[in-house]
C-alpha cells in the first residue's frame, strides 16, 4: 500500500508471537522474581528485539551464486525483491537448472533477468538470513556483528572466564585437594548427556556441545558450541543459564534420592586451613601449566581462568583484578546475554530438536549431580575422615548456585552443619572440570 | 542446665540479629545473618533451649570462632 515502506507487521507470525511471550517472560522473571537477573533480562530482552520483523539487528547478508559448472542463460526468476523464502525454494531458473534457497529468509536484491547470460561464479541474488548457519555470511545487525565476532570468533567466553578467574577463590580447594575429586565426578554428567544425544540422533559435534551443558558454565558451553554447532548455540546457552538458575530446583530431590537423612547430618568442621598466600599465587601458574600440557585446547578457557585469579592473588595487581571482577565482567555480560537473546528468532529456535536439547541439559545437569554425590560416597568407603555427601553435588559448578544448595541441605539436616566452604571446593573444581570437558570435546570432535 | 556456645563458622560481616537476651529458641531457628562471600548465610540454634548472652551486633566483622551466642538448655 506504501511502496517500498514496509512495516514488520506483514512478516510477524505466531512463531515471532511465541518468541515475544518467551522474552517477556524471562524479562518478568528477571524482575519479579529476581532469577538471575543479570543474566535473563538482556537474554529476554535480545529475544524480542529479533522477533520483531525486518529490524535487522541479527541480519545475515548472504549472496546467492549460480552453482552451474558452465556460463547458462536465466530462464526466470521466481520470486520477488523482498519476498520471504524457506531454504530449498527455488529463487531463479537457469537453463541449466533451478537456483535454490540455501536458507529462510528473505531476497533483498535480483542481480539479474531473464534472458541474461550468467558465469559461474556471478552473484545472482542477494538475501537476508537470521539463520545460525555455516554459509558464508556476512553480518549486517548490530548484534549478528558483535555475535560474529565476539562470539563466533571466540573472543568474549574466555575473556569471561578471565573475570570470573579474578572472583574465584581457590582457597577452599587448596585446602581440601580430594574435592578435585568431586569436580571431576561430576564431569560424569557431560559424557552421559553426550551419548544420551547421540543416541536420540544428534551428530557428534552437537552432542559433545549438549553434553558440555552439564558443565553448569555458560561460558564453556557457549565457547564449545560456537565451535562445534554454532547452528543450536542459542538452545545450549539458554539451557546452560536456566538449569544454572534452576539449580536449588533441580538438585535437592536427587540429593536426596542418593543419601540418607544420617549422611546428610554428617557433621564437617566449618572451617578449613589456613592457606597461604604462596599457595595461592602458585595454584594459577602450576594449574595452567599441567592442564594445558594435557589437554591444549582448553588452553584459552584455563589460561585466562588463571591469569584472572592470579591477578586477584598476586595482591600487586589490585587494579587489574577490580576491573576485570566489576567493570569488565559487566561490559562482557551485556555483549553477551543481548548476543544469546538475539540468536532465538522463531525460525531458529521455534524447532523440535531445541525441545530435545532443553530435555538433554536437565538430563546432564542431573546426571552431574548424581555422579557428584556417588562419587563422594565412593570416597567416604575408603576414607577415615567421612566427607558430607552433598558436597559431591557442588561439583557441577553453577558457582556459586550448587554450594548455596548444599549449605541450606546441610543446615537443615543438621543445625549444627555448616558446608559453605567446603562445597566451594568441588563447586571451582567443578569449573575447571568443565572447562577440561569442553577442550577434550575439541580436541574429539573439533 | 548445660549450655551450648554457638560460634561463627567463616569470616564475614553480621547483616541481622533475630535474638536477644531471654529468647527461647527452637533448633533449626535463625540466630543471626552472616554475609560471607556474597551470600547471606543464616547461624541457627542447634538446641533448643534459652539465648544467655549474645555476642553479635549488625555490621560487625567477624571471624571463625567468635562468640553468635550462648544458649541454655
Amino acid at each position: 500500500m506504501f511502496g517500498f515502506f514496509e512495516t514488520g507487521l506483514q512478516h510477524f507470525y505466531w512463531g515471532n508471537g511465541l518468541m515475544l511471550l518467551i522474552g517477556v517472560a524471562l524479562i518478568y522473571l528477571g524482575i519479579s522474581k529476581k532469577m538471575e537477573p543479570l543474566l535473563l533480562i538482556p537474554i529476554g530482552f535480545g529475544i524480542l528485539l529479533v522477533n520483531l520483523p525486518l529490524g535487522g539487528l541479527m541480519d545475515y547478508e548472504l549472496q546467492i551464486t549460480s552453482q552451474a559448472e558452465m556460463p547458462s542463460r536465466v530462464v526466470s526468476i521466481e520470486v520477488d525483491e523482498g519476498a520471504k523464502i524457506s531454504e530449498g525454494d527455488i529463487i531463479l531458473q537457469l537453463d541449466s537448472g533451478e537456483v535454490l534457497a540455501p536458507i529462510g529468509g528473505r531476497i533483498t536484491e535480483i542481480k539479474t533477468s531473464p534472458g541474461q547470460e550468467v558465469t559461474p561464479d556471478e552473484v545472482l541474488a542477494v538475501m537476508i538470513t537470521t539463520a545460525q548457519t555455516e554459509l558464508p555470511v556476512q553480518p549486517v545487525g548490530l548484534l549478528s556483528r558483535i555475535f560474529q565476532y565476539g562470539i563466533m570468533w571466540q573472543v568474549i567466553p574466555p575473556l569471561i572466564f578471565l573475570c570470573l578467574g579474578a572472583l574465584t577463590d581457590f582457597g577452599p580447594m587448596i585446602a581440601n585437594p580430594r574435592t578435585l575429586l568431586l569436580g571431576a565426578a561430576a564431569q560424569f554428567g557431560v559424557y552421559f548427556a553426550f551419548f544420551a544425544a547421540l543416541l536420540s540422533g544428534f551428530n557428534i559435534a552437537e552432542a559433545a556441545s549438549i553434553g558440555i551443558i552439564g558443565g553448569a558454565e555458560g561460558p564453556t558451553t557457549i565457547y564449545v558450541t560456537s565451535i562445534l554447532a554454532p547452528h543450536i548455540i542459542g538452545a545450549t546457552a539458554v539451557a546452560c543459564y536456566t538449569y544454572m538458575a534452576l539449580v536449588p530446583i533441580i538438585q535437592p530431590p536427587i540429593i536426596r534420592l542418593l543419601t540418607t537423612k544420617k549422611e546428610r547430618a554428617i557433621y564437617m568442621k566449618p572451617q578449613l586451613r589456613e592457606v597461604s598466600t604462596r599457595e595461592k599465587i602458585l595454584f594459577p601458574i602450576i594449574a595452567s601449566i599441567i592442564v594445558i600440557l594435557v589437554v591444549p585446547l582448553s588452553a584459552p578457557l584455563i589460561g585466562m581462568f588463571m591469569v584472572g585469579n592470579l591477578f586477584a592473588m598476586s595482591g600487586v595487581t589490585e587494579r587489574l583484578s577490580k576491573t576485570a571482577s566489576t567493570a569488565f565482567i559487566d561490559i562482557l555480560t551485556i555483549f553477551l546475554t543481548l548476543c544469546i537473546g538475539a540468536t532465538m528468532t522463531a525460525d531458529n529456535f521455534l524447532l523440535p530438536r531445541t525441545l530435545l536439547v532443553l530435555v538433554l541439559g536437565v538430563v546432564a545437569f542431573a546426571t552431574a549431580t548424581a555422579a557428584g554425590v556417588l562419587m563422594a560416597k565412593l570416597m567416604n568407603l575408603f576414607s577415615k575422615q567421612k566427607i558430607n555427601p552433598m558436597i559431591g553435588a557442588a561439583g557441577v559448578s553453577a558457582v556459586p548456585m550448587s554450594a548455596r544448595v548444599v549449605q541450606k541441605m546441610g543446615q537443615e539436616a543438621n543445625p549444627r552443619n555448616f558446608l559453605l566452604m567446603h562445597a566451594m571446593g568441588p563447586n571451582v573444581a567443578g569449573a575447571i572440570g568443565a572447562a577440561i570437558a569442553g577442550g577434550v570435546f575439541l580436541g574429539m570432535v573439533g | 542446665m548445660a549450655q551450648e556456645n554457638v560460634e561463627v563458622p567463616i569470616t564475614g560481616k553480621i547483616v541481622g540479629v533475630n535474638v536477644k537476651v531471654g529468647d527461647t529458641v527452637k533448633e533449626g531457628d535463625t540466630l543471626c545473618l552472616l554475609e560471607s562471600m556474597k551470600m547471606e548465610n543464616p547461624i541457627l540454634a542447634p538446641v533448643d533451649g534459652t539465648i544467655t548472652q549474645v555476642g553479635v551486633s549488625v555490621e560487625q566483622v567477624v571471624k571463625p570462632g567468635d562468640l553468635v551466642a550462648i544458649i541454655e538448655y
